[in-house]
């Protein structure tokens, strides 16, 4: 493990990821509470366990619980939870993601590696972001 | 840690306490957050897309009591710790407190994660 070298003061890539960092988990926090409160609110009390419970708090998808007791699939088949769900997919893919990141520039130094890793990590981002906005925009409808 | 050294096991030894033990986890269940979330989407993908039973394969694993007192161990910890990360970024003033706000971190933590651990556990004996 190595200290990383910061090239210049001022606006760059470690500042933005670090606040970025910040203010994605921050908002995942909240979104998970929006999403906790949403199902509860819209009948999810009973039937709840602590899988389900985490499938509507980071991804409030009605394909997502098919396995569930919920009764009723249609209050969740609206865009406002389809737009819940790709603001959680881009704040947490990406914070995962640039974590990943992080982890590895820990253990590599600054070269050609560290290109190729970043080339790497943007396209698995690139791909897991597109399967998952998929995912959420072809979700069941009413 | 000093680049080029040889330290072997004695690493291991490395005696940066609580807040220490903070980063190894944060650092470790972030990883391994990353891991899960990112087979989970492919599999879930293949599954609805390909047909093949990875996904179904995949969730026997997730599904498990086992893999999700391990999970939710990381997810509640991670969440915690980076919300100590943030408040003491925000007010630079109480990091000569980072010890005690770890403290204060775990005080909040074992109960949270010793509840739905007790209620898990319970539901797994009665085969929920």
């Amino acid at each position: 493990m190595r200290p990383r070298v910061v090239p210049q003061r001022g606006l760059n890539l470690d500042y933005v990821m670090w606040l970025f960092t910040r203010i994605s988990g921050l908002a995942m926090v909240l979104l998970g509470l929006v999403g906790v409160v949403g199902a509860l609110l819209m009948g999810a009390r009973t039937e709840m366990d602590l899988p389900t419970l985490m499938r509507w708090t980071f991804f409030p998808n009605p394909n997502h619980v098919i396995n569930s007791d919920i009764p009723d699939m249609l209050p969740w088949a609206h865009a406002y939870w389809q737009v819940m769900q790709i603001l959680v997919i881009f704040f947490g893919v990406s914070h995962g993601i640039n974590g990943l990141r992080v982890v590895l520039e820990d253990y590599i130094d600054r070269s050609f590696f560290q290109i190729l890793v970043r080339g790497l990590l943007f396209l698995i981002w690139l791909g897991i972001m597109i399967v998952a906005v998929y995912l959420a925009l072809t979700s069941y409808q009413v | 840690m000093a680049f080029g050294k040889r330290i072997g096991l004695s690493g291991l030894k490395y005696k940066g306490g609580g807040t220490m033990l903070a980063w190894l986890f944060h650092r470790i269940g972030g990883v391994a957050m990353v891991i899960f979330i990112g087979t989970h989407i492919l599999a879930s993908f293949s599954n609805q897309q390909l047909g093949n039973d990875l996904g179904a394969q995949l969730n026997l694993i997730y599904t498990s009591t086992r893999f999700q007192a391990v999970l939710y161990f990381f997810v509640l910890f991670h969440t915690i710790n980076g919300l100590r990360i943030i408040l003491l970024d925000l007010w630079p003033q109480f990091l000569k407190y980072q010890r005690e706000a770890t403290w204060v971190q775990w005080a909040l933590f074992i109960p949270l994660y010793g509840m739905v651990l007790y209620f898990m556990i319970v539901n797994s004996l009665a085969g929920g």
